[in-house]
C-alpha cells in the first residue's frame, strides 16, 4: 500500500511527462490528479493503519549502493513521523492538481506542468519515508529540481529563471552542508542508516572528531552540518534568498512546493534526526537562535512588501522560523504539529491569492487591487479563514500550533527558549498585521485597477475553489482535532519512537503547565496586529506613508529586505565571477599556456635556430666540441669513483 | 590457452573490420555508405561480444579473468599476456559501447574521407580495448601510445579550423609524459627481470625507486587524465575534434590516466603513494576548484563541458587516491559515469552545431520551444553532470567524497565545494541555450531530434539510470579487485613503515 502511495505519482509524471502528447491536455490532468486523489486516499489508510494502529515498519525494496563497508538500500520507513507527512503531502498535493486544472487552463504546456508536479511529489514522498540518510538526500535534491523546473516554468521569462537557478544554486549551498554531514555521520557511526545511527548515538556522546583541523565535539558539528542544510531547503535566515524569487512560478507551485510541503523538509529533518539533536544540546541552542531570528527577521520583512505573493513568501519564512525554534527547543511534535496546520492554512492562502490574481487579469501588485470583496465573495471568506488560522485567533488551527510552540519555548526554562519565545510573540504580532494588511489592500476600500481589469473580475471556478474548501476545512479543524494527538496526553502513544524526547528536554509535555500570561500573550499580541492594520489602512489610510516618511532609513531597510540579496551579490556573486573570469584568461591563457605548451614552443623554435647555427660545418668546431664532452664525461666518472 | 580467446577476438575484430573497410572500391558516395555500415556492424559485434565478458565474469574473486598468454619476445621475457578483472571490464565494456555510438553520430555530420574516418575509428576501439586487457607493460605501452595516433588523426584531419593548434598541443603534452614511462618501464625491467604486470605488482621495489618510477608514470597518466596544470591541451583538443572525436577523447582517453593511477601507480608503489598523496590531493582539489570556476566563464559549449571534464575527473584522482573502498571503487564509477555523461554532453552539442555549425552558446536560447526533445535528453544528462541523485553522476562523486572525508576533511570540504559550482555552470549554460525567448531565425527552423539521434541517446540514458538507481550491477564485479588492492597497498606500506621504525619499537 505504501509502495502504492510513493510510486502512483511517479508513474503518472511519467506516464504524463512522456507521452503527454499523445494523452492531450485532458489525458494528463486525469492521469496525475487520479493518481495523486488515489494515493491521498491509500495515504489516509496508511496513516490510520500506522499511527493510530500501530502497525508500522520498513519496507525494503532494492539494494541501492553496497561497496562493502557501506550498504544503503532503497525502503520505505513508515512510523507515525512518515506517515503524518504522507498525509499531509498527499492531500494538499492532490488538491493542487485538482487546482490547477483550472488556474493552468489556458497555458500551452499542461502536461509538462502536471508531470512536474505528480514528480515533485514522489521526491517528496521518497524524501519523508526514507530510511537513511543517502535516500533522505534523494528526496533532498530532487524536489529541489522539481522546484527548480516549476519556477522556471515559464521558461521565456528571464526573471523566472534567474530565480529558479538562484533556488538550485542556494539550495546546493545548504547541500554542500548536508553531505559533509553524511559524511560525518558515516565517519563516526560507519553507516548511514536510520536505525543504526540513533542506536549509536548515546555512546558517541562527548566524542570528538578531527574536523578541519580542530577537535570538536562529533555530534554538534555532525547536526550543525546537517543544519545547514536544513536551513537551505527551509529557507532560514542567510539561506532565504531563494524563496521570495520563487515566486515567480506559477501560484499553485508556490502553494505546494514554497509553503506545504518542500520547504518543510528541513523541519522534518530535525524531527527524524531527533535521536541525533537531542545528544548535541548545543547544536539544538543554534537551530533555536536561528528559528527565531528568521520568524522575526521574514516577519518584519513581510510587513512593508506589496507583492501578494511575496507577502506570502515571507510568511511562510517566518512560520518556518517557529517550526525551527520549536525543534531547538526539543518540541518537535509541536514543529510538526505546525507545520501540517501550516500546510493547510498557507496553501489556503496561496490559492486564494491565486484566486485573486486569476480574478484580477494576473495582477500581483496590490497597490493596484482593492475594492473586490464584493466580486469574489468566496475568495474573500477563505482569505479570512486562512488568515485567521495564520494569526492563531482560538480555535483555528494555527492558535494550537503556535500557541504550543510558543509555550514550549518558554517552558524549556533556556536562554535560547526564552529568546524564541520574545521573537515568537512580536512575529505573531507582525504576522496578524501583516495578514489584515493583506486582506484589506487587495479586497477592500477604493479600487485601484484600471477599469479594464475591474471589468473581467470574476469568481474563480469550482474545479478551483473546492480544493480551497478542502483546505479550508483543514485550516479550521486539523488543530483541535490533532490537538490531543500531537502534542496533548495522548503524544507518547501517537509518536512512539518516530521522535525521540530526552526526560530532561520534554518541553512541550512542561508547556501545558505555564503561566496563563504566557499563554495569552501571542493572542493579545495577534488582536493587536489586527487594530493595527485596521487602524493603519482601514480607518487612518495616511499612516503608513507618514511613518515610511518619518521612518525611512527603517522602512528602506525592511522594503529591501535587509539587503540580503546586494550583500551576496557584492560579497560572492561579483567577485566569484570575476575570479572565474581571471582564472581563464590569465590563468589558463597566460600562466600555463604561456610557460607551458607555447612557451615551450617557442623556446624550441629559438633552440632550433640556435642549433642550426652551431652546424658551422667547420671540422674543429665539431672536434673541439667532441674534445669537450670527453673531458667532461671523463671527469664526472672520475669524481664518482672519487666520491 | 585451454579456452576461448575472447578478450583477443574483442581487441582484433575492429581491426578485421578496418580491413575490409580499406579494401572497399568503387563510386564515393557507394564506397561512404557500405564503410558505414561495415563499421557499424562491427562494432555491434564488438560491444555484444564485450557483454558476454560480463556476463561470464566471476565477481567473487580478484584474480584476472580469461587470461590468455603467448611467449612474444622470449629472449626478453616479453609475453602477449591479457587479462581483466573487475576494474578493467568496464573499461573495455564503455570502449566497445562508446565506438558504436561514435559511429552513429558520425553518420551524417562527416562527409569527407568517409572510409578513412571508419577506418580510424576502428584501429582505435583496437587500441583501447587492447590497453585495457593488457597484462604485459611493453604490451600496455604500444596500445597505450598507439591510441594517440588515430586520435591524433581524427583530430588533424576532420576536426575544426585550429585544429593544427590543438593537435599540436595534444601531441606535445602527451609525447612528454609518454618518454618518461617509456623510461620506468625500462627501469622495471631492469629491477625486475620481466615485463609481466600481475608480477610488478606483487614485486617490492626500493623505496627510492618506487618514487621516481611514480613521478615518471605520473607524468604520462597525469596528462591523460589530465589534471591541473597540465590539462590545457584538453579544451583546445575538444574544441577542434569532430564530435565522435569528443565522444571518445572524453568518454575513454581520459580514463587511460585514472585507469592508469589504479593498475599501475598504486599497486606498483605503494610507499610512493602514501608519500605523493598530499600531492596529488591539492591538485586534485585545484582542478576541482579552479577548473569549475573556469567553466563558468566560458562562451562555447564544448570548452564549457571541456573544463567541466577536468573538474570531475578531480573527483576521480582524489578518491584512487584515499585508497578506501569508497574512495576507489566510487572513483571508478565516476569514471564510467563521466564516459558515459560528458561523451552524451558532447553529442548533444554536436546535435545543435550539425544544424547551426557554431558552439557559440550565446548564438542559442529557446531551444526548449521548437526541440522539446532535445531540451528533455539535455536536461537529463545535464543533471547527470552536476550530480543529482538517481542519475549515474551521484554515486561515484558521493562515494569518493564521503572516502575522502574519512581520510582528510579538508580534502573533502574543499572538494564538496564542486558541487554548488558545478551546479552553477551546468544550469547557466543550459538556461541560455535551451531556456529564453528565440530570437534568431535560423534557430527557430532548427528541427528537433530525428530517430537516428534519439536511437543515439536513448541507451544513453537508460544506463545514467541505471548506474543511478541499482549501481550494484556495477560495483558488485569490482569489489573483490578492488579489496584486493587496498589490501595489497595497505600491506606493503604498513612493511614499509616497520622497516623504518627502530627494531626496538618493534618490540
Amino acid at each position: 500500500m505504501s509502495i502504492l502511495v510513493v510510486f502512483l505519482p511517479l508513474v503518472a509524471a511519467i506516464i504524463a511527462g512522456l507521452f503527454g502528447r499523445f494523452l492531450g491536455d485532458r489525458g494528463a490532468q486525469v492521469v496525475t490528479t487520479g493518481a495523486l486523489l488515489i494515493a491521498a486516499v491509500l495515504a489516509c489508510v496508511t496513516f490510520f493503519n500506522v499511527a493510530i494502529q500501530g502497525h508500522g515498519g520498513t519496507v525494503d525494496l532494492f539494494t541501492w549502493i553496497d561497496t562493502g563497508e557501506l550498504q544503503v538500500h532503497w525502503a520505505l520507513r513508515l512510523d507515525t513521523l512518515s506517515a503524518v507527512m504522507l498525509l499531509v503531502v498527499t492531500v494538499v498535493s492532490s488538491m493542487v492538481h485538482v487546482y490547477s486544472i483550472g488556474y493552468m487552463a489556458h497555458d500551452h504546456s499542461i502536461p509538462r506542468f502536471m508531470a512536474y508536479l505528480s514528480f515533485f511529489t514522489f521526491f517528496m514522498l521518497m524524501l519523508v519515508t526514507a530510511d537513511n540518510f543517502v535516500q533522505m538526500f534523494f528526496g533532498w535534491e530532487g524536489v529541489g529540481l522539481c522546484s527548480y523546473l516549476l519556477i522556471g516554468f515559464w521558461y521565456d521569462r528571464p526573471t523566472a529563471n534567474a530565480a529558479a537557478i538562484k533556488a538550485f544554486v542556494v539550495n546546493r549551498v545548504g547541500d554542500f552542508g548536508f553531505s559533509l554531514g553524511i559524511f560525518a555521520v558515516f565517519m563516526i557511526f560507519g553507516s548511514l542508516q536510520f536505525d543504526a545511527v540513533f542506536a549509536g548515538a548515546p555512546d558517541i556522546v562527548g566524542n570528538t572528531i578531527d574536523f578541519l583541523g580542530w577537535q570538536v565535539d562529533a555530534l554538534t558539528v555532525t547536526c550543525i552540518l546537517l543544519l545547514i542544510g536544513a536551513m537551505g531547503k527551509s529557507a532560514q535566515i542567510g539561506l532565504h534568498t531563494w524563496l521570495p524569487d520563487a515566486m515567480e512560478g506559477p501560484t499553485p507551485v508556490s502553494a505546494l512546493i514554497h509553503a506545504a510541503t518542500m520547504v518543510t523538509a528541513g523541519v522534518f529533518m530535525l524531527a527524524r534526526l531527533s535521536p541525533l539533536f537531542e545528544y548535541a544540546p548545543d547544536a539544538l541552542a543554534v537551530v533555536a537562535v536561528v528559528g527565531g531570528t528568521t520568524a522575526i527577521f521574514a516577519a518584519t520583512v513581510g510587513m512593508v512588501q506589496n507583492d501578494i505573493k511575496r507577502v506570502i513568501a515571507y510568511s511562510t519564512c517566518s512560520q518556518l522560523g517557529y517550526m525551527f525554534f520549536a525543534a531547538g527547543v526539543s518540541a518537535y511534535s509541536a514543529a510538526i504539529f505546525h507545520l501540517m496546520t501550516h500546510a493547510f492554512f498557507k496553501a489556503l492562502l496561496f490559492l486564494g491569492a491565486g484566486s485573486v490574481i486569476h480574478a484580477m487579469s494576473g495582477e500581483q501588485d496590490m497597490r493596484k487591487m482593492g475594492g473586490i470583496w464584493r466580486m469574489i465573495p468566496v475568495t474573500y471568506v477563505l482569505m479570512w479563514i486562512g488568515s485567521l488560522a495564520l494569526a492563531g485567533i482560538p480555535w483555528f488551527a494555527g492558535y494550537f500550533s503556535k500557541d504550543t510552540i510558543l509555550e514550549a519555548a518558554w517552558a524549556a526554562g533556556t536562554g535560547v527558549g526564552h529568546y524564541s519565545y520574545a521573537m515568537g510573540v512580536f512575529a505573531a504580532f507582525l504576522t496578524a498585521f501583516y495578514s489584515w494588511r493583506l486582506i484589506i489592500m487587495t479586497f477592500h476600500g477604493a479600487p485601484r485597477a484600471d477599469h479594464e481589469v475591474m471589468h473581467h473580475v470574476h469568481e474563480s471556478p469550482k474545479v478551483m475553489l473546492w480544493p480551497l474548501v478542502v483546505l479550508a476545512l483543514g485550516a479550521i479543524f486539523a488543530g483541535a482535532i490533532g490537538f490531543e494527538y500531537f502534542v496533548g496526553e495522548d503524544r507518547a502513544e501517537f509518536w512512539r519512537e518516530a521522535i525521540l524526547v530526552l526526560p530532561e528536554h520534554d518541553s512541550v509535555g512542561a508547556a501545558h503547565h505555564v503561566p496563563a500570561i504566557i499563554s495569552l500573550l501571542p493572542l493579545i499580541a495577534a488582536v493587536l496586529g489586527i487594530a493595527t492594520a485596521y487602524l493603519c489602512y482601514m480607518f487612518r489610510p495616511e499612516i503608513p506613508a507618514i511613518m515610511a516618511r518619518r521612518f525611512r532609513g527603517i522602512y528602506l531597510f525592511l522594503l529591501n529586505k535587509w539587503y540580503f540579496d546586494e550583500l551576496y551579490d557584492a560579497m560572492i556573486v561579483r567577485p566569484v565571477l570575476a575570479l572565474a573570469y581571471g582564472l581563464w584568461k590569465k590563468g589558463d591563457g597566460t600562466v600555463i599556456d604561456g610557460f607551458g605548451p607555447d612557451g615551450i614552443a617557442s623556446v624550441t623554435r629559438g633552440l632550433a635556430v640556435r642549433a642550426g647555427r652551431l652546424q658551422t660545418g667547420y671540422l674543429y668546431h665539431y672536434a673541439f666540441a667532441i674534445l669537450i664532452g670527453v673531458v667532461v664525461m671523463v671527469s664526472w666518472y672520475l669524481l664518482r669513483i672519487g666520491g | 590457452m585451454s579456452s576461448f580467446p575472447i578478450l583477443s577476438l574483442a581487441t582484433f575484430l575492429p581491426l578485421i573490420g578496418a580491413a575490409f573497410i580499406l579494401i572497399l572500391r568503387g563510386a564515393p558516395d557507394i564506397v561512404a555508405r557500405n564503410a558505414r555500415w561495415i563499421a557499424l556492424w562491427t562494432s555491434l559485434i564488438t560491444c555484444v561480444l564485450s557483454l558476454f565478458l560480463w556476463a561470464g565474469f566471476d565477481p567473487a574473486t580478484p584474480e584476472f579473468q580469461f587470461v590468455e598468454h603467448a611467449d612474444w619476445l622470449p629472449a626478453f621475457s616479453i609475453a602477449y599476456h591479457m587479462g581483466i578483472d573487475g576494474i578493467s571490464l568496464f573499461f573495455v565494456l564503455l570502449s566497445t559501447f562508446l565506438t558504436v555510438l561514435c559511429v552513429g553520430a558520425s553518420w551524417v555530420s562527416i562527409t569527407v574521407r568517409v572510409k578513412e574516418y571508419m577506418v580510424a575509428f576502428l584501429v582505435l576501439e583496437t587500441l583501447m580495448v587492447g590497453m585495457f586487457c593488457a597484462l604485459d607493460l611493453i604490451l600496455f605501452y604500444m596500445f597505450f601510445e598507439g591510441v594517440l595516433i588515430p586520435m591524433f588523426l581524427i583530430i588533424g584531419i576532420w576536426g575544426g579550423p585550429r585544429r593544427v593548434y590543438a593537435s599540436f598541443k595534444f601531441f606535445l603534452y602527451t609525447l612528454l609524459g609518454s618518454v618518461l614511462m617509456l623510461l620506468a618501464i625500462l627501469a622495471i625491467y631492469v629491477q625486475t627481470g620481466t615485463t609481466d604486470l600481475p608480477t610488478a605488482m606483487a614485486y617490492d621495489f626500493p623505496v627510492g625507486l618506487q618514487k621516481w618510477l611514480f613521478l615518471a608514470f605520473f607524468a604520462s597518466f597525469a596528462v591523460k587524465v589530465p589534471m591541473w596544470p597540465v590539462h590545457t591541451w584538453l579544451p583546445d583538443a575538444h574544441v577542434e575534434a569532430p564530435t565522435a572525436g569528443s565522444v571518445i577523447l572524453a568518454g575513454v582517453l581520459l580514463k587511460m590516466g585514472g585507469y592508469g593511477f589504479v593498475r599501475f601507480s598504486l599497486p606498483m608503489f605503494p610507499v610512493a603513494t602514501e608519500y605523493f598523496t598530499p600531492l596529488i590531493f591539492t591538485l586534485s582539489i585545484v582542478a576541482i576548484i579552479y577548473t569549475s570556476l573556469v567553466a563558468l566563464a566560458q562562451e562555447d559549449m564544448k570548452k564549457l563541458i571541456a573544463y567541466s571534464s577536468v573538474a570531475h575527473m578531480g573527483i576521480v584522482t582524489l578518491g584512487i587516491f584515499t585508497v578506501t573502498e569508497e574512495g576507489l571503487q566510487g572513483a571508478v564509477l565516476q569514471m564510467l559515469s563521466h564516459g558515459i555523461v560528458s561523451s552524451a554532453l558532447f553529442l548533444v552539442v554536436g546535435v545543435v552545431y550539425d544544424r547551426l555549425h557554431t558552439r557559440d552558446i550565446a548564438r542559442y536560447g529557446g531551444l526548449a520551444d521548437n526541440m522539446p526533445k532535445y531540451a528533455f535528453v539535455f536536461m537529463a544528462f545535464m543533471l547527470a553532470s552536476v550530480g543529482l541523485p538517481g542519475t549515474s553522476g551521484f554515486v561515484g562523486e558521493f562515494l569518493v567524497l564521503l572516502g575522502t572525508f574519512q581520510v582528510n576533511t579538508w580534502a573533502a570540504f574543499l572538494a564538496t565545494t564542486g558541487t554548488i559550482l558545478s551546479a552553477a555552470y551546468m544550469l547557466y549554460l543550459y538556461r541560455r541555450v535551451v531556456f529564453g525567448k528565440i530570437t534568431r531565425e535560423d534557430v527557430r527552423r532548427m528541427l528537433d531530434l530525428s530517430p537516428r539521434e534519439i536511437a543515439i541517446f536513448a541507451p544513453l540514458i537508460v544506463l545514467v539510470l541505471w548506474m543511478g538507481i541499482y549501481p550494484a550491477s556495477f560495483l558488485k564485479p569490482m569489489q573483490a579487485s578492488v579489496a584486493n588492492l587496498i589490501e595489497r597497498v595497505e600491506s606493503a606500506q604498513k612493511a614499509a613503515h616497520l622497516e623504518t621504525v627502530p627494531r626496538v619499537a618493534v618490540r
